[in-house]
């Protein structure tokens, strides 16, 4: 009977029960974008950074834990060196990158030696591989995003770029020009970013790792640590970002729910003295109010998780290599109790309220 | 039952505080009221018969004086007590009606069932009554669907399906027309010959008061007259 209280009063008031639904589901979507695209970034950068198939990645000597595109500070003279005189390694390949709108970069790549190196990219449509100096090779996303075809020119690092092919996404950029140009133009002569190693066994990583930092200050990791490097939970704010938008979500809920419910009580201030006067407690009305909470905050997730489809839908139309969104299912209690508990919050000052309300003067209420 | 009453009252008294001025709404009833008795209780606004009507039926405390309903002693009951006796002990008439206007007419009387515990096996009897009130062919009707006599026989049912001792009615006909008016006032006749319902009825109409058989008068907070 309690069930059926609740859901005929949210029916008896569809445009307030909708409206509610609608707030509380905003930050439900807030939070399953903010860590679909979290994800999703992280997984993109995880799956070209694997695309590279090398086993060791070297990098400045500056360069920190967490992973980030600091300058190129590794002299390209390393990618020889590591290729002749380190012991186990089979191939080497050095990289530069420069940031243009975070998170995407341009990538600077030889290309026979990255053809050499991981078997070259799937092409999708154009010429195979970088010819002139001002050639550029883009992803399908980032064609998408920026409606880019074969054959168009782009402009971007102040230079326009000839777009001569469209590659799949998943192997190390998402943009790539030739090395020597993109050198050029950061002022880089001679500067790679990162060096990607391929040893003969895997097995020698350790070993690789020991002898390059016992004869070079450059850092070196395994590229096992540097995916785990791109996991969102090791990316710098990422966390503490979500907790605001968690934050704002439970205060959001307890708002949106506190003002309905208030509303609510206050509309049926006789309906409360009705039931009142069948012998209905304090603790009966609360637990009213409170279910109405309960449902509300559930049938805002519900819609909360459906607009996080369609704000899915128009990251991926509009904006697809920016912000690389994914649906995060596991998500979607945490963002349902973050908001259950604002919903619940926001209807006990209501709930108390009604359940103290006198029967007479509930009565009398016209 | 002390003494064989069911409502028994002395000097009942209670004050409302408006502001920082006392209002005496009850200035020392007595009152005796046996099972199976259907009373009227008449007077003039501001006599007191709401208050008293709402005392007996435990939605306010008295100030003052003993008040005993079915053997409970209401003055010394804490609001949870109040709210137990309103469960099974009293039934509630209002000239509003008073329906939840979300829920069928079924609903409505399903509600009070339900919070008063009771189990949601049909009841024969009961469904019967309903034949008798003329209202089962509209119980899946919300009040706004239902007329005025329709919802007020919904509201008698109501009031009686967990089988209380006393039935209070204030002002029962007050919204009706002569008909339905008519209708109520036999409907509620019935249900103290037939079931033996205790019954106290507030009323202006003196053509309602008459159905009653014993009419108490009121005024300024006092019984002035029992005839």
């Amino acid at each position: 009977m309690t069930a059926k209280l609740v859901l005929e009063n949210l029916k008896h008031k569809p445009m307030r029960s909708l409206l509610s639904f609608l707030l509380i589901g905003v930050p439900v979507t807030l939070i399953l974008t903010l860590v679909g695209v979290a994800r999703g970034m992280s997984e993109g950068s995880q799956q070209r950074a694997r695309g590279v198939t090398a086993d060791i990645m070297v990098r400045g000597s500056n360069a920190g834990n967490t992973f980030s595109f600091g300058s190129p500070a590794v002299p390209q003279a390393y990618v020889n060196y590591c290729e002749t005189k380190v012991p186990h390694v089979k191939m080497a390949m050095g990289v530069i990158n420069h940031a243009l709108d975070l998170p995407l970069f341009m990538t600077g790549i030889d290309q026979d030696q990255f053809n050499r190196f991981t078997g070259g990219f799937h092409y999708l449509a154009g010429q195979h591989g970088l010819r002139e100096p001002y050639d550029v090779l883009v992803d399908e996303l980032y064609a998408k995003q920026r409606k880019l075809q074969v054959g168009q020119t782009v402009r971007m690092v102040n230079q326009d770029w000839h777009v001569v092919g469209i590659i799949r996404s998943g192997k190390l950029a998402r943009i790539a020009v030739q090395l020597s140009v993109l050198q050029h133009l950061d002022s880089a002569d001679g500067m790679v970013s990162q060096i990607y190693l391929k040893l003969d066994d895997p097995a020698n990583s350790d070993a690789v790792i020991q002898y390059i930092e016992e004869h070079t200050s450059l850092k070196v990791n395994t590229m096992d640590e540097i995916v785990a490097m791109y996991d969102v939970n090791n990316i710098q704010g990422v966390t503490e970002f979500l907790y605001v938008v968690m934050g704002i979500g439970v205060i959001v809920g307890f708002a949106v729910v506190c003002l309905s419910m208030y509303m609510a009580v206050l509309q049926r201030t006789r309906e409360i003295g009705i039931l009142k006067s069948l012998g209905g407690s304090n603790s009966f009305i609360l637990r009213i109010i409170l279910a109405e909470a309960v449902v509300l905050g559930l049938g805002g997730t519900v819609l909360g998780i459906l607009m996080s489809y369609g704000a899915c839908w128009l990251i991926r139309t509009f904006v697809p290599a920016s912000l690389p969104m994914i649906i995060v299912p596991s998500w979607w209690p945490i963002a349902g109790a973050v908001t259950l508990v604002g919903a619940v919050l926001g209807a006990l000052y209501p709930g108390l309220s009604a359940a103290r309300h006198d029967p007479i003067e509930a009565l009398a209420y016209e | 039952m002390s003494d064989g009453y069911i409502i028994e009252t002395r000097d009942l008294r209670k004050t409302y505080h408006v502001g920082k001025v006392d209002v005496p709404a009850l200035r020392g009833v007595d009152l005796r009221v046996k099972p199976g008795e259907f009373l009227a209780i008449v007077g003039p606004s501001g006599s007191g018969k709401s208050t008293l009507f709402h005392i007996i039926g435990g939605l306010t405390p008295p100030t003052a004086g003993s008040v005993r309903v079915a053997d409970q002693d209401l003055a010394a009951l804490s609001e949870a007590g109040r709210t137990r006796l309103r469960k099974r002990t009293v039934g509630f008439v209002f000239q509003k009606f008073n329906l939840l206007p979300n829920l069928t007419a079924r609903d409505n009387i399903a509600v009070a069932r339900y919070i008063a515990g009771a189990d949601s096996k049909p009841d024969p009897k009961f469904d019967e009554l309903l034949q008798r009130l003329g209202i089962s062919h509209r119980l899946d009707h919300k009040p706004n669907s239902l007329s005025g006599g329709e919802q007020q026989r919904v509201a008698i049912a109501r009031s009686i399906v967990n089988h209380p001792a006393i039935l209070l009615a204030d002002e029962p006909t007050g919204n009706l027309d002569t008909e339905n008016s008519k209708a109520v006032l036999d409907i509620l006749r019935d249900l103290n010959e037939r079931m033996g319902q205790t019954i106290l009825m507030i009323t202006h109409n003196p053509e309602a008061a008459a159905v009653a058989y014993q009419t108490i008068h009121m005024l300024d907070g006092r019984i002035i007259e029992t005839t």
